[in-house]
This record gives structure tokens, sequence and C-alpha cells, in this order.
């Protein structure tokens, strides 16, 4: 990636010159104009009379030279994920049942992104609730900028598709439960950059699983998608599970790099080529051996779809159809009537299956079975994963065992083996490992992604060695 | 070890106490799918051995944390109000279904 091609790059000359931020807004929203008209869906909510307003205030702290205008993101457009609340801007989640609902406060990751001069341009397309692999659940389906027949991936899908598409600077902030930044960004050839759970706060995130959730960056350069980490990381007292730390850019030295053999065999025959190009470059660089992580390809999938969709259940039973969303007619009606009505009519296929396995997996008789001992597996993954780290200072294998798979090939996947995708994109969202998603070439024209997983807040040593690559 | 048979009763109880009504059609498709997911995934935990094992309620160790016991201005009754439709808002209330 060229320096003048990066967001740091950009900031210096706008502050500079303000005309650099106008021209950059101005092509910005005449992209996503465009991608509108060729129904490439990876916006959800565009209101251009708040971006202007918003770009008016900037202007004027480019004249004031006050604390914005010095802030890490001054005049970055920034698109964000539909499940982080924008104030007075629709954030639905990518739900029906959402619809209409205006949130009366920012996200605490927008709030950061704001004071450091960023322009909150839009809400970007995903899974309803962010349950999928590809963006395909839900109304609004993003298609693949590389083959717009081709899935962007999810449940991120508009935030990796747009971050593809556009030419102009931009970071799109994104959130993974098992997977949701690294698999679009690895179908989109853009990077994603998922922190230890914790390290950034996820007040004001709409919840898939609370803990599982986490929020993170994707960005078309390594260097801008971990500026946006910097900033949206840190403490937050609104958001009882973050964590005392922050992330910082800085280089750390890299020695032991470990290929996870099972996640590497498992993958097709083209990626492995790919990945195994960039396995032998780094060996030039670093001791790269194997390992092996036996339970967690065993027992990661299991573990995860019952912590998520126990965690999910519970979530949406707050959705309702009163106070906000989706509202419909109450005279007359019992309130469980009114519920199950409401919530029948908004909700996709794919929630209600979720909704259904996480209630059954939850109920008396079956809780302990499920929900508890996937916790206890949890425990011991995280030690398995911890244990390949008392030997090497990264993991590396596929993001995804494919890349990104036509429309026409998704609809013919049972749950089953939609679930069986996220194969590699699970164990280190489950353990809450920070992770980053790399382009590592492609095949046929379309991207494949290379994972590099760290220990627990060791997210400098990704920003290490995804510099290395990338250059 | 749990024993469990996925049938269309089970998955009526189960729907019924998550508030969701299925059609005959959805009922069809989603017994045979969650069926296999819960004996090929889910129940794949029972061959774990978890004996003495803590569980991790969150990835990582997250301590309570406490703030100050300090008033602080809210939303206003009418930023409350500003996401109902016109007909389920009355003199200041949300209006809900009966609840008896």
């Amino acid at each position: 990636m060229k320096r003048e091609e990066t967001i740091e790059f950009f900031v210096e000359n706008a502050r500079k010159d303000f005309s650099v931020v106008e021209k950059n807004l101005a092509q910005v929203i005449n992209e996503i104009k465009d991608s509108e008209k060729k129904k490439l869906n990876y916006i959800e909510e565009i209101d251009v009379k708040n971006v202007l307003l918003q770009f008016e205030e900037l202007k004027k702290s480019f004249e004031n030279k006050d604390s914005k205008y010095y802030g890490k993101l001054f005049g970055v457009p920034i698109t964000v994920k539909d499940a982080i609340c924008v104030k007075g801007i629709e954030s639905k989640a990518g739900s029906k049942i959402l619809k209409g609902y205006k949130p009366l406060f920012d996200a605490t990751v927008i709030e950061r992104a704001r004071r450091e001069g960023a322009i909150i341009l839009a809400k970007t397309t995903q899974d309803e609730f962010g349950f999928g692999t590809f963006a395909t659940h839900t109304v609004k389906v993003p298609k693949n900028p590389f083959d717009i027949e081709r899935s962007c991936g999810g449940s991120s899908g508009g935030a990796a598709g747009f971050t593809s598409f556009t030419k102009s600077y931009h970071i799109a902030i994104g959130e993974s439960t098992g997977g949701s930044i690294a698999c679009p960004a690895c179908f989109c050839g853009a990077v994603g950059f998922t922190p230890t759970y914790g390290l950034v706060s996820r007040f004001g995130l709409i919840d898939y699983a609370n803990s599982l959730d986490k929020i993170g960056a994707i960005g078309r350069s390594v260097s801008d998608a971990s500026l946006l980490l910097e900033v949206i990381s840190g403490l937050d007292e609104k958001d009882s599970t973050s964590l005392n730390n922050g992330f910082e850019r800085s280089e750390v030295p890299i020695k032991r790099i470990a290929v996870v053999k099972e996640f590497f065999q498992n993958s097709d025959e083209d990626v492995k080529k790919v990945i195994q190009n960039k396995i032998n470059e780094l060996k030039k660089f670093y001791t790269v051996e194997e390992v092996s992580l036996p339970l967690n390809v065993e027992y990661a999938l299991s573990a995860y779809y019952v912590i998520a969709t126990c965690e999910a259940s519970t979530n949406l039973a707050k959705l309702s159809g009163l106070r906000y969303g989706a509202q419909g007619e109450v005279e007359g009606k019992h309130f469980d009537e009114y519920f199950s009505e409401i919530r029948s009519n908004e909700f996709s296929e794919e929630t209600k299956r979720r909704i259904i396995l996480g209630t059954f997996a939850r109920m008396s008789g079956f809780r302990d079975a499920y929900y508890l001992k996937a916790m206890k597996v949890r425990t011991k993954l995280i030690e398995e994963f911890n244990s390949a780290f008392e030997k090497y200072d990264l993991l590396i294998y596929p993001t995804m065992p494919v890349v990104a798979p036509k429309f026409s090939e998704i609809e013919k996947l049972t749950p089953m083996q939609n679930f069986a995708m996220d194969l590699c994109t699970v164990p280190s969202n489950l353990a809450g490992l920070p992770h980053i998603s790399v382009n590592a070439g492609f095949v046929n024209n379309l991207p494949v992604g290379l994972m590099i997983v760290a220990p627990h807040l060791e997210e400098k040593r990704l920003y290490s060695l995804a510099k290395v690559i990338e250059e | 070890m749990v024993q469990v048979k996925v049938t269309i009763e089970l998955i009526k109880k189960v729907a019924k106490n998550a508030r969701l009504n299925l059609t005959d059609e959805e009922l069809e498709k989603f017994v045979p799918q969650i069926k296999e997911i819960i004996l090929d995934s889910f129940n794949k935990l029972n061959e774990f051995d978890a004996k003495g094992v803590k569980p991790s309620f969150q990835p990582v160790e997250v301590s309570n944390k406490f703030r100050g016991d300090e008033v602080k201005e809210g939303v206003t009754q009418e930023e409350a109000l500003s996401n109902v439709v016109a007909k389920l808002k009355e003199e200041g209330y949300f209006k809900g279904p009966k609840a008896m």
C-alpha cells in the first residue's frame, strides 16, 4: 500500500487544505449513489443532509483549529454497520422489526470517531442481527465488487463490500460475533481487524451475543484499519465488560509463527496454494512451523452455536413491537398475542430458526447440558490456544476455506453446511482472541484472505506482521 | 448426557415460549433442520469431558466495575416517546396491549 493511499496521508493534507475533505466527501457520496443505482446494496441508510451538516461543522473546526482539526480522523468518512447506533439515523441491524428506529444517542465508538474529526457517512448492510456468513439473511443483499454474482461474505458484508468498491478515502466500522469482520474482509480483499473481546466498548451496539460481540475495523490497508481501531478502543464506563486496555499502533518483534494444520488442510486446493505461497515468503523472515488445535477443530463450532443462539434468543426477547421499531395495532389484543404476532411477521426465517435453537437450549433440563457445558468447553479451547502461544507469537491459516461463493451456490446450503463455513473464523472469536484478515492473493480474480491470530491483548503483534505481509 | 427427541410438538412448545407463531410450512421446514443441528452439533458437547472445568462466561477475565452513584441527565419524556407511532402514544405515555 502506497503512503499516498492511506488515511494518515489524507488527514495530513486535509489539515493543510480543506478542499481535500470536500472533494473526497463529494466523491464518496457519488460512489454511494452509483452503487445504489447498480443495486450493489452496500448502504442501508444515508442521510445526506446530516452528512452536509457534519461537513459544515468540520469546516468551522478547520477555521478555528479546534481539537477535531487535530483529530486522527479529521475529515475522514466512516461507514457504520447497521447494528451500531448512530444518533438520529435509522439503526436497525438489518432487521424489519427495528425499521424506523432512530437512536437518541451515539454508540461509544461513534462518539470517539466524531471526537477525532470523522464524518459519519452512512449505515452499511448486514445479515439480520449478524446471523449469517454471506450477508444474504436480509432484505438488501450486498454484492461482491469482484463479481456481482457472488457474496460479499457476512455478516458485515456491506462494510467490506463498500470498502473494496470505493476509490475514496474511507474506513468502515464492522462488528464480529463469530467471524463477521474477517469473513467479508477476506471475500472482498480488504483488511478486517477484530480486537480482543472487551477492547472496544459495545455500548450502543444492537447485541447479537453479549459474550462474543466485538466491534472492529475494516479498511483497505492495515494502516487504515489499525488507525480506526486505535481511535475506538479503550475503557468505557458505559460497558461493564470493557477492559482497561487500548490499542496503539506500534510494532513489536515477531519471531515464531505457526500454521494451524487442520484449518489449512480443510481448505479448498486453490486457497491452499495461495496461502502456501505466503507461508513460503514468511519463512524467509520468520521461523514458521505447524501446530495442531484438535479440540478447537472438533468442538469450537458446536460450543459457539450453542452460546451464540442462547444469548441471541435472550437479547431478541426485548423486541416486541413497543416503544420503537415496527409497531402494530394493540387494541383488543392480549400482550402475548401482540408480541407473537409482531415477532412472527417481522423476523426473518434465519432469525426465527436461531431463536428457536437458543430458546430450546436454555429450557429447563437442558440449560446445564448445553449452555453451561459450552461455557466450560470454551475454557478448554482457550487453554488450547494459550498453550500454542507459549511457543509461538502468532498463528496463521486461511480466513475462509473457500473464495466468495455464488449466490446460487449459497442457496443450496443447508443450515448445518452454512454453519460449517465458519470453521476457521469461529475459534478465535469464541476465545475472544484478536485477529486480522489480510489479502494473501487471488484465485481467478477472487480474493483469498490470510488469518493471523494473537493472544489476548496482543493486537500489536497482528499490526506488526500484517504490515510486513502487506508490504 | 441429554436425551432429546426433536418433534413437531417440542418445536411448537419452544416457539410458544419464544413468542413466535410458526406456520405449518415453517414447522415442516424447521423440524428436520433443527433436529440435525441439535443432534449433530449441539449434542457433540456431550462427549466432551469438562468435569471440574470452570465455565468462561466471558472469554477474558472481566471484573466488576462500579461507578459513583451520581445523578446525571437522562432522556426527556418527549425524547423517550420520539420512536413511538402516534396511535401508541397517549397523554405522554406509551400505550401497550392489555396485560390481563
